[in-house]
């Protein structure tokens, strides 16, 4: 689904990614982890189509699609989806007819027809159950007026009614309390299949303990140093991240 | 504006100028005016100019009574004497008002029906949108549409005249009730006002008319189109709305106009009377030709539009959506003189390319315990320059006034200008009177977060746009405001590169 290959990306001629792979099959849950500034944001806003990143070499295909060419609304509209770190207010915009807009692009995109208000409604109103999020949030602006879990919470309730194919979560844990955690890893949960897959990006392992990944990363000064099973985040959990980068620094 | 907000020095003059954005925000670019056509009817002209002859003759073809060329003859006398105003944060080529022409009409005479209007003009409608047949019974709304200064066709005249309205070309009015225009006509906006009201005074062609009687409310929206059509003419409506006491009315003016390279002059005048516990409603949508990219071409629009809340307990609330023009000049205001009376003004003003807009309002509280509330959007991208400029005058007799003023700008791309000019002016202590101002810019990260959610940069700019301008697309009239908001999207079509 997600293949890419030795990924090498700078932003203002500063090498961040250098020489990236990673490949994700459908059904797969991927944790990407790794210390501060070793990449992983930028791994996210390349994939998505955030301006302001120069692309050096190496290549990105998502579903058979070059990647780094499309628009980053096109990429969107075939069933990616970014859980955004710090999700953006847009003031005066409804949150649900913001959300309808989304899917009726995506809807219209894939050829399907765009739902009425009153079917979008409906569909809405069940996923807001996975994330169990106050209807009221419905009425107020595009995440104006949210508290930090509430604005993660609608992230998800994004990713619910959008129903992406491949996810890429930007560090959803953090600022998030257990409970919160709980309920945003639970809407991740039920929301899996065989046929989508999530990359997951967190600095820390608890976030883990709740999604459960098929693999984990390593990521360290731009390039994926170590990749194992969710047996791997635990020893980071124990050991931190120093011994692996020595580890790295030293077969270099 | 009346001469006494020229000498007062602005105290606050923000001069906002964006920097440094990155590249996904760019220059407007590519929109091309989506109504530019023109209508290809004989129009019959006088020739070009003005003097007292000219007053007299498009006072003599309308058939008007001698006090109306008596009234027109003053103004055009007064206007001789009056120079155009310069204090506006406005620059534009001079306008050479000898060789404009002042007056133009299609040739025929005036239809009675609708099966006599041309069918090109009814073609030009279709073109517009404007509703001007069955289909505005269902829409409820009544149209007396201007086409360059005459009158073509006035509908529901019957069923609003059961209810004693009257809805007519103020040139029929003049003719049929002479009473009623030589009462109020001038009394809010004298004909000495301003340079351009001046000048409308004096060879206005057209407009509209309304009276509402005692106790009378409106069962539907009154709406105008107006529309520029003859080159080189001087457009000069004069709309005269008169509420009786207890009355209310809704009145919606909106306007499209077809390219033109030349720029044209458009000075209209529009007075509005509230007497006890009435309440007036005016919303504009002003699209005219705004010129092109580069800034050549477009409309010269320099209004003088002002409320009189006449009697107790009355209101008046000005909404406009302001898109178009080269040049817009307008300050839509209110006098305040009956106690209780309320004075509204909500405004988004959109500028792009090389637009200039400096508009805003005057609240003049002269009664007790009046109130008066601004909301003022201003919207600025390309190379644009917009500038909000607003008095707040509180009488020293005018106790317990009340004011909130709300002004906020918006700055799309790095090129364009904001600008805040609040006037105040409190003779009387027990005044109440807040102003806040705000500005901010669509942001790169408000776009990409749209885009993530799969929908385009256009659309994603619109998003934001009609969001920050919420607040007074709410005031307007449901039909109106679905236009006004596709109206920002035409307008800011490229404003996003």
């Amino acid at each position: 689904m997600l293949s890419i290959k030795n990924l090498q990306v700078s932003v203002e001629e500063k090498p961040i990614l250098k020489g990236l792979n990673l490949e994700v099959k459908p059904g797969e849950i991927h944790a990407i982890m790794g210390p501060n500034g070793s990449g992983k944001s930028t791994l996210a806003h390349v994939l998505s189509g955030r301006e302001g990143y120069s692309v050096d070499a190496g290549s990105a295909h998502y579903k058979g699609l070059n990647l780094l060419e499309m628009a980053p609304e096109i990429r969107a509209r075939e069933g990616m989806f970014l859980a955004f770190q710090y999700p953006i207010e847009i003031p005066g915009v409804n949150n649900t007819s913001f959300l309808k807009k989304a899917l009726n692009e995506i809807r219209k995109h894939r050829g399907e027809e765009e739902l009425d208000a009153i079917d979008f409604l409906g569909l809405i109103k069940k996923q807001m159950k996975l994330v169990e999020m106050k209807e009221e949030l419905l009425k107020r602006p595009v995440n104006q007026g949210f508290s930090g879990g509430e604005k993660k919470r609608n992230e998800i309730l994004q990713m619910a009614v959008l129903n992406p194919m491949l996810a890429i979560l930007d560090e959803t844990d953090s600022g998030l309390d257990i409970d919160a955690l709980r309920i945003v890893a639970g809407g991740v949960n039920k929301l899996r299949s065989a046929e989508n897959a999530f990359v997951v990006i967190t600095h820390y392992q608890r976030l883990l303990d709740y999604i459960v990944p098929d693999f984990v990363h390593v990521l360290s000064d731009g390039q994926i140093i170590k990749s194992g099973t969710k047996e791997l985040a635990l020893e980071l959990e124990e050991r931190g991240y120093d011994w692996l980068i020595e580890e790295a620094e030293s077969k270099a | 504006m009346n001469d006494e907000t020229n000498k007062i020095a602005p105290n606050n003059d923000e001069n906002i100028a964006m920097s440094d954005e990155q590249q996904t925000i760019q220059n407007i670019t590519d929109q091309d005016y989506k109504y530019g056509f023109v209508t290809d009817i004989e129009m019959e002209e006088f020739p070009k100019g003005l003097d007292e002859n000219i007053v007299r003759m498009i006072s003599a073809k309308k058939e008007e009574p001698e006090f109306m060329t008596e009234w027109r003859l003053k103004a055009y006398r007064h206007w001789r004497k009056q120079k155009e105003p310069k204090w506006p944060k406005l620059k534009y080529s001079e306008v050479d008002y000898e060789n404009l022409y002042y007056y133009a009409a299609p040739k025929k005479d005036g239809p009675k029906s609708l099966d006599e209007v041309d069918p090109e003009l009814l073609a030009t409608f279709e073109k517009l949108g404007v509703p001007l047949e069955e289909r505005e019974l269902l829409a409820g709304v009544a149209v007396d549409a201007v086409i360059d200064s005459v009158s073509v066709a006035t509908t529901f005249k019957g069923k609003l005249g059961e209810l004693g309205i009257i809805f007519c070309p103020i040139s029929e009015a003049i003719q049929e009730h002479p009473e009623l225009v030589k009462k109020y006509l001038g009394t809010v906006v004298p004909y000495t006002d301003n340079f351009y009201a001046t000048l409308n005074s004096a060879v206005f062609s057209d407009g509209s008319f309304v009276y509402i009687p005692p106790g009378v409310r409106c069962p539907m929206e009154l709406s105008s189109y107006f529309r520029i059509n003859a080159s080189k003419t001087g457009q000069f409506e004069r709309t005269l709305i008169v509420a009786d006491k207890g009355s209310y009315v809704s009145y919606l003016e909106g306007c499209t106009a077809p390219m033109r390279d030349e720029n044209q002059l458009h000075a209209a005048v529009v007075e509005l009377i509230a007497l006890d516990d009435a309440e007036i409603k005016y919303s504009t949508v002003q699209n005219w030709y705004a010129g092109n990219k580069e800034g050549v071409g477009g409309i010269f629009n320099f209004v003088t539009k002002r409320g009189l809340c006449g009697g107790k307990n009355s209101k008046i609330s000005w909404t406009q959506v302001e898109t178009g023009s080269a040049i817009t000049w307008k300050y839509p205001s209110c006098i305040l003189k009956g106690d209780n009376s309320i004075g509204e003004f909500y405004s988004v003003a959109l500028t792009n390319n090389y637009q200039q807009a400096d508009t805003g309002t005057k609240m003049i509280h002269l009664g007790k315990n009046t109130r008066s509330l601004i909301i003022s959007k201003g919207i600025s991208a390309g190379k644009s320059n917009n500038a909000y400029r607003g008095l707040v005058k509180v009488n020293s007799k005018a106790e317990n006034a009340r004011n909130y003023s709300q002004c906020d700008s918006l700055l799309i791309g790095d090129q364009c200008g904001a600008h805040t000019y609040p006037y105040l002016e409190i003779e009387n202590p027990t005044a109440q009177v807040e102003h806040e101002a705000t500005t901010s810019k669509v942001s790169e990260d408000q776009i990409f977060y749209l885009n993530q959610r799969g929908i385009s940069t256009e659309d994603a700019v619109g998003m934001i746009v009609s969001g920050y301008a919420k607040e007074v697309f709410q005031q307007l009239p449901m039909e109106f405001a679905v236009e006004a908001q596709a109206l920002m999207s035409v307008s800011l079509e490229g404003s996003v590169g």
